[in-house]
Formats: structure tokens, sequence, C-alpha cells
């Protein structure tokens, strides 16, 4: 879905929703971190819903609603239809709405076996087998990848839905960032091992830039050859396990979907 | 330049005269020049000679770069740095025009015009010499020139230096364009300056010819003496000890006829299962320049921009139309920019797009290589061929 351009005319502003399932927060306080900007967008959109900013509360229906964070509870699968339900234009924010997050490594695993270990009472716990993204439960309009966003994508995500066009997010790998930005290759020159030949652009290519290999904290991208990636972390002193671990943390289910993925 | 010597050019020391060619450039000009950062020998503004990489070397494979220090003192004695000039030339992001909406609903359209900084580019390589008038006839020439490339290209001073330590990953001869500056291929006004670094029982200097007049004012500033017979050999017979050198070259045959007779080779297939589509060849490389533009807006809707920035042929959306990437196998990718390469760009600018610098095989990072892969095109075709004349 094309949201449709919001008239400049001084009436009413669009409706502005957040919220949150399984995260941490950080996607949603991203926004927040706007400082330059959040004059602005308050000014353009009517925030309505927004937890971390404020505690007063309007109803839907809204015009845009982030949602950060994944479905991993009953009440969360019932609460993300609803949410859908209530918002014009949905936007997923972050590596948890997108992929299931880390928390999605339980896709891997006995749940079970994890509420009978960590809890008291296991009996007391509802909860889903499985971490999924939104998009496993309701049409989502677009998604922001990114553990956490970033904060000009996100910017640009709500600028492009205000003038009714399509968001400026590459799906490139990360290699492009690092070489616009002049980074020398890490892999490359140092040996060292990198996830950014397979790893979705959008942070802008930091943690190279600081001489240390990507960790993948934007998911894989559009175009993406693990056979071909992984004999070299393999050449470059990961073993299989280390392997494995890399491509298992924020956007662990996205990976292991993947042709080629270690299993 | 025009001395008392019967020998062409000058001679510069490689401590005072380098020093004083930097110190003389940077008066008027943002010198570009190669120096030593973050385990590779890049390009970067520098601000006296004291910044480039003495003493520093490169040992280069495929998918593999490693800083060294050389036995001796040489500057200019590596290859296949992780940029090329274009960095500096075809910017990897710049501003084309700005729109303004009034109150009254009036846009007011602004084309970018900011003058371009002077640079003088100390440390081309013959390779990168070639890249830049191939860039040249793609962005300066035709009926759309870039005026911004065109302006940036028109005020740059360039110091050429001859190659004497090629990597195992060049073969610029094979292509014609190194490792001497020559004067063969039509570019005589490429350089301002050419260097040859000279380093033997006689000293550490650098033969010096003028290209331009510009080339002639700021040698003539430099303290330097004439051209000397003793030099003249040592830097020919460097640069042609490099030519001797060079470790790899391009299958000796019609690239452009092979490419097209190539399409559907079952080669494709092999590099696409090692290719990861990151777009790193095309980026390092010294003549791709594909770019897309992105509109940018701001919040209050009243002011936009359009912006250019590098793009690649193994970018999904670079193919991206109504429904889809037209090339969405990596197999479609690498084929669209090996044959457009080396081959389709002879139709469209009368000459190949490769120069023999050997980045993409270097920065490639599971050391897919162009030289490599031409030469098994070749094969499957000879094969292909043998086949067919065997067939009744």
């Amino acid at each position: 879905m094309r949201p449709q351009p919001v008239p400049y005319d001084g009436g009413a502003r669009p409706t502005l929703a957040v919220f949150k399932l399984a995260s941490c927060d950080g996607c949603q306080l991203t926004l927040l971190d706007c400082e330059d900007q959040l004059l602005a967008v308050a000014g353009r959109l009517d925030i309505s819903h927004f937890l971390e900013a404020s505690s007063a509360v309007r109803p839907g229906p809204y015009d845009l609603a982030l949602v950060e964070g994944s479905v991993t509870t009953p009440a969360d699968a019932e609460r993300v239809r609803e949410i859908r339900s209530a918002a014009r234009f949905l936007v997923t924010i972050g590596a948890c709405a997108t992929a299931g997050g880390i928390q999605a490594l339980r896709n891997f695993a006995d749940v079970e076996e994890f509420r009978a270990t960590v809890y008291a009472r296991p009996d007391y716990i509802a909860t889903l087998t499985t971490s999924t993204p939104v998009s496993a439960h309701v049409p989502v309009d677009f998604e922001l990848r990114g553990c956490p966003i970033d904060r000009g994508q996100l910017l640009e995500v709500i600028t492009a839905f205000l003038a009714g066009r399509k968001p400026d997010v590459p799906n490139h790998s990360v290699c492009f960032a690092c070489k616009r930005r002049g980074t020398v290759c890490v892999t490359v020159a140092h040996g060292t091992p990198c996830l950014g030949p397979v790893t979705h652009a959008g942070c802008g290519a930091i943690c190279p830039a600081y001489g240390r290999g990507c960790y993948g904290c934007f998911g894989p991208s559009a175009s993406v050859n693990l056979p071909a990636l992984i004999p070299l972390l393999r050449r470059d002193g990961m073993s299989d396990d280390d392997v494995r671990r890399a491509l298992r943390t924020y956007n662990a289910a996205s990976f292991a979907e993947v042709e080629g993925a270690p299993s | 330049m025009t001395t008392s010597s019967s020998v062409p050019g000058a001679v510069i020391s490689a401590s005072e005269g380098l020093a004083a060619l930097v110190d003389v450039l940077a008066e008027d000009r943002t010198v570009i020049g190669p120096t030593c950062r973050d385990g590779a020998i890049v390009l970067a503004e520098i601000s006296t000679a004291d910044e480039l990489p003495h003493g520093c070397g490169v040992e280069l494979e495929a998918g593999r770069y490693r800083l060294v220090s050389r036995p001796d003192a040489m500057i200019f004695a590596h290859s296949a740095g992780p940029q090329s000039w274009k960095t500096y030339l075809h910017p990897q992001r710049e501003r084309l025009w700005t729109v303004d909406r009034d109150a009254r609903g009036r846009l007011a359209f602004q084309a970018e015009d900011v003058a371009p900084p002077a640079y003088a580019f100390l440390g081309v390589r013959p390779c990168d010499l070639r890249a830049i008038a191939v860039q040249d006839r793609v962005l300066g020439g035709g009926p759309h020139t870039a005026t911004a490339y065109r302006r940036r290209r028109e005020r740059a001073f360039v110091v050429a230096v001859e190659c004497t330590d090629p990597g195992a990953t060049c073969f610029c001869t094979s292509m014609g364009s190194g490792p001497g500056v020559g004067r063969e291929d039509g570019d005589a006004a490429a350089y301002d300056l050419a260097l040859t670094e000279v380093l033997d029982d006689e000293g550490h200097r650098f033969w010096v010819r003028a290209g331009s007049p510009a080339g002639e004012r700021v040698l003539g500033r430099l303290p330097h003496r004439p051209g000397d017979a003793p030099s003249r050999v040592a830097a020919r017979e460097a640069v042609a000890a490099a030519a001797q050198h060079m470790e790899r070259a391009m299958p000796p045959v019609d690239l452009h006829a092979l490419m097209a007779g190539s399409l559907d080779a079952a080669r494709w297939d092999d590099v696409a299962a090692r290719c990861l589509t990151c777009g790193n060849c095309t980026m390092v490389c010294p003549t791709c320049f594909c770019t897309t533009t992105e509109d940018v807006t701001d919040l209050t809707g009243d002011h936009a921009e359009r912006w250019q920035r590098w793009d690649s042929c193994f970018d999904l959306d670079f193919s991206h139309l109504h429904g889809g990437p037209v090339r969405a196998s990596a197999r479609s990718r690498y084929r669209q920019w090996l044959t457009h390469k080396l081959g389709t760009w002879h139709d469209q600018f009368g000459e190949s797009g490769c120069v023999g610098c050997g980045r993409c095989i270097v920065w490639c990072p599971v050391g897919i290589d162009i030289t490599e892969e031409a030469a098994a095109l070749h094969a499957e075709s000879a094969d292909r061929q043998a086949a067919a004349e065997e067939t009744p």
C-alpha cells in the first residue's frame, strides 16, 4: 500500500502511534532520539499513542503506526491484529518486529525446557514456541531493519510517509556503505571475519569503520550468497560453531531462512 | 620543459624536490595523494610529503591486501589501493539541485552550483591515468556532459607516477595502459607532470617530465637539475622491468567478440556460485560510473533535493522496473558487469572499460579474478567452436 501525500495546508495533522511487542524499547526510543528533528516531527504528526513519550493516549484509528517487537505470546498475536485494524499505514521497526529478534533463538530450541528451567511456576507463563515478525501475522506496509534501527532511516520513512512517496532505504549489502564512506575492507586488508557482504545496509557500516567485522544487525540483504561467504569466515579464524553463532543473533530467524545457512 | 641538456625532462630529489612539489601544489590546491591508514595505502588529502607512504609496500593477491614494510625507502612502489581517483572526480554522493515551495505554492528550482575544489592528484598510476581518460569520455564527453565532473576535472592538476613495482594482481600491460605513461594511447595531455621514481647508487630521485604549461610552471619552481642520461636510463629500465614482472594478463583475444559470443556460457553459473553480489568490484573499479538518484524531502514538505549517488549493477534495485528486478540472478548481474566492462563498453565509448589495475581482483572478498574469468570464457568458447567444427 502506498500512503497518500499529506497536504501541507495547516489542517489536521495525521496521527502517529507507536506500539511495542516483545522488544527492548531501543527502536522506539530512536524516535525520541531524533532531537533536532523531534519538534518538526511533532509539528507534522499528531502523536496520539507513544507510551515512552507520554502517558496520554488517544484511541485510533491512526494514520501511521510504528510497531516494535516480535510476537511471542498468544496475547501479542491478538494485539498485533488489533493494531493492524487501527492503523492505516503500518511500519515495523527493528530486528524484533521484522525478523523475530534475538528472542527468536527459541525457534531453534525447546521452549518447554526454558520455561521449566527459568520460572518457579512455569504454569503461569503463557508463551508461544516461536518468536515471529509482525509480518507473519498481519500485512505490513513497510519494514525498517536494524538492531537498533538507524535514526536517519526512521526520519526518511516518516518523511516519505508524509510526502506519499517510497522511502529511500536501499536493500543492498553493507559493502556498498563501506566503499562509499571509504572504509578499507577489513576482510581483504586485515583478514577480519565480516558479515558485511551478506548484511542489509542501513547502519552506515559503523563496525568496519572502527576496524571490526560486521555483526549482521540489519539481517540479510536482498541478495545473499552464504555458501560463498562461510568459507571466508572459516579461513579468517571462525569455527563452524562461531559461524553458526554469528548468524544467530538479532536476526537469527531470517538468516536461518537463507539458502546455505548452517543448521 | 626545455633544458640545455639533450636528455628531456628534469630530475628532482626524493627529499627536497618532492617536499617542494607538495608545498607548491598545496599553495592553491587540495593535494590528494597516497598515505598509510587503516592497514592500507589510501588516497587522502595530504599537506606535506612526509605523509606519503615512505618505505611502504603492499602484497596483493585475489581477495587479499596486506601492507608491508619495504626494505628500501621507495615512496610509490605499490599498487591497487582501495580507492581510485573517482572518489574525488566522481564522488560517491553529490547534490544535483534543490527546490523550494513558497507560501503560494510556487516552486523555485536551483541547480547545484558550488565551485569545485581545485585538486592536485599526486601519484596517479598510468592505469589510473587511462581510467580518468575513460571516465572523461563517459562523463565529460558526448552530448550530455556531467557538468560537475567536467569542472572538477578541468581544475585538477595531475601528477602521474610511473609504475615500477606492480602487484601480483596487475595486468595493465595486457590492457595497453601501463606501466609507463606512454604517449601512444593518444592521452598526450593526460598529465601535467610525469614522475618516475629511481633509487640506486646515484641516489633517490625522480625523473620528471612536464605534460602541460601548468606542469612546466610547477616544475620551474622546484629545486631541480636537468635530466641526465643515467637517471633517464634507470627510470626507463625500472618501468621496463615492471612490465616484465606483470604476473597476470587478459587472454590475448578480441574480448569484445568473446563477450558478445559468450552470453550463454556455462561459466556464468560457475562464477555466480562464488559471487557475493556485494558490489565491491564496481565500487573499487576506477571506470565504473553508474549512479542512481534519490529525492530527499524534509519534514516541512517545502524543500526537496535531488542527490546522485554511486550505484552498482550488482544491486538488485539497479535493474528494478515495474514488478521487480530485470537481473534477479547473480549470474545475470555478473554477466552484465563483465560483458559491459570488456565488451559493450567498446560499442558505447569506443574502447575497453578495463584498464588492468587489478582492484576488482584484490578487493573482491572471495577473490574472483577478472582475467581468470575472461580466460575461462575464452576456453569455453574455443571448446564450443572445436565441437561445432567436428559436428558435420
